[in-house]
């Protein structure tokens, strides 16, 4: 289980988690929504510990994340796979030197880590890019990279930081596949970052959106889809109007 | 001075991560290698052109008051004690210092320092403690070669721009020669290799804002690795001489 504990983070004046409470329960895959700069890559960079509440806690499995020793902070990490937003594959090595680093990492026999990264790679339908390098490869298909090395270390928690962002609807619709795959292969409890609406769907369990470094209303898909919130529906319909009104919404309104 | 302290913490954590040593090891030869490749011609062309330069400057100034064979003292001295160390630095503070800026900031930017963090590196004992240790061993290499060559480059010159014999060329480089001329021209490349990485690996992992930050890390780190080196020639030449 994942949960925020009223977590606040600034970045100089600029306030993004202003008490964001969340929790993410095992089995489940939570997407988080929200609008291009409202804090969903740092919420979520929270639960790996590469960013530190200012206040609050997020833990993992009932252990505090900021309170983790180095020992304690890796073996916390090799058991989640974070999916970043432009894959994040190390540019310099092949696709299968960027799945081999991590379970090198975890030293684990080589047999079982050609093993993983052949399973890994078959599980995004990308077997045979073993030896391309990530400059040789489309969006699409690092995004896809980016996915087998996360969960090449067979991880219980998987973070996707939008997923499908920046992809043409047929390549997106393919990723969303792969991640309900993976979660149905693997039973990973996933986070899912986004502010595109199809993938929320075709995803999720439950929908979190993320309002002003608050949870503006949590529900399940259906619950989200029908809610009267008029800044989550101005959201998921995706009416300009969502754009301006966000800046005179008195601020606290109840969920 | 809160720009100290940070420098003082990063210093600090990259020595702790020293301790991973099955990170590092494996990554301190490879950038051995780039950094020794990376260096050589540059420091080599260097090294030629100082090397007639100060054979010929050397006889300018001594004018036949002083008999002409302290060419080859001149020469010696001060290659092996300031121009190979300090020019050789300068130059590579551009060509290695940019590298390792440029590299770590666009990981930085790219998020595949988070990347590797969330695969359980630290990127300290992954990305840094190599680049530190190989330019620290590295440099002195680089310098010893650009050393011995811009001494044969002024014996060149002295030889047959100047009316200088060889035997009397090397008289003058072993008249007043110390074996602290080699090592303390060394341990200061050596200080300058390790200014000059750490420099670029600081800014690099502390890039902020896309391909802008990028290059404006990349320029703070020459121009700061620049100054660094100057700044602790001073240092050793107050501490050592
Ligand atoms: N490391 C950082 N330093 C300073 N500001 C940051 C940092 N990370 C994120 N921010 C700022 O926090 C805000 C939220 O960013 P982010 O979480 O990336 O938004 P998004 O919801 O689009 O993922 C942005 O204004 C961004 O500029
Ligand atoms: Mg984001």
């Amino acid at each position: 289980m994942i949960v925020f504990n009223d977590v606040y983070k600034r970045f100089g004046a600029k306030e993004v988690l202003n008490g964001f409470s969340l929790e993410v329960r095992d089995g489940e895959t939570m997407v988080i929504i929200g609008h291009s700069g409202s804090g969903k890559s740092v919420a979520l960079k929270h639960v790996v510990g590469l960013l530190n509440p200012d206040a609050g806690d997020v833990q993992v499995d009932g252990a505090v994340v900021h309170d983790l020793d180095r020992d304690g902070l890796t073996a916390l990490r090799s058991g989640i796979g974070f999916v970043f937003q432009f894959a994040a594959l190390f540019d310099s090595m092949t696709v299968r030197e960027n799945l081999e680093l991590g379970l090198k990492r975890q030293r684990l026999d080589p047999r079982v880590i050609e093993e993983r990264v052949h399973e890994s790679l078959a599980l995004v339908d990308l077997e045979g890019a073993e030896d391309k390098l990530p400059a040789e490869l489309s969006g699409g298909m690092r995004k896809r990279v980016g996915l087998a090395r996360a969960i090449a270390l067979r991880p219980q928690y998987l973070l996707y930081d939008e997923p499908t962002t920046g992809l043409d609807p047929v390549t997106s619709a393919v990723i969303n596949q792969l991640m309900v795959r993976t979660r149905e292969k693997l039973g990973v409890t996933g986070i899912v970052v986004t502010h595109d609406m199809t993938s929320a769907y075709a995803v999720g369990d439950r929908i979190a959106m993320l309002y002003r470094g608050q949870v503006r209303q949590v529900g399940t898909v259906d619950q989200i889809r029908r809610t009267h919130d008029p800044i989550v529906r101005q959201f998921i319909e995706g009416r300009p109007e969502a754009a301006t009104d966000l800046q005179t919404a008195p601020p606290g309104v109840e969920r | 001075m809160s720009a100290l302290g940070r420098g003082g913490q990063f210093l600090g954590d990259v020595g702790r991560s020293l301790r991973e040593t099955d990170t590092w090891v494996s990554l301190t030869a490879v950038q051995m290698r780039r950094i020794g490749v990376q260096s050589l011609p540059i420091a080599l062309f260097i090294a030629v052109f100082a090397g007639i330069v100060l054979a010929l400057l050397s006889s300018y100034s001594f004018t036949g008051a002083v008999p002409l064979y302290f060419v080859g003292t001149f020469v010696g001295k001060a290659m092996m004690l300031e121009l190979a160390p300090v020019l050789v630095g300068l130059a590579l503070a551009g060509r290695v210092g940019a590298n390792i800026a440029a590299e770590l900031g666009t990981m930085r930017v790219t998020e595949q320092v988070d990347a590797l963090e969330t695969l359980a590196f630290n990127p300290n004992a992954y990305l840094v403690v190599p680049r530190a240790l190989a330019a620290t061993a590295m440099f002195p290499v680089v310098v010893a070669l650009a050393t011995g060559l811009g001494i044969v480059a002024g014996w060149f010159t002295a030889i047959n721009l100047l009316d200088l014999s060889s035997p009397d060329f090397v008289k003058g480089l072993r008249l007043f020669y110390q074996f602290k001329d080699v090592w303390f021209g060394l341990l200061k490349a050596m200080s300058f290799g390790f200014v000059i990485a750490m420099i670029g690996c600081y800014k690099g992992l502390n890039t902020r804002g896309g391909a802008e930050g990028v290059g404006r890390e990349t320029t703070a780190a020459v121009v700061m690795g620049a100054e660094m080196i100057l700044v602790l020639d001073a240092f050793w030449a107050v501490v050592l001489l």
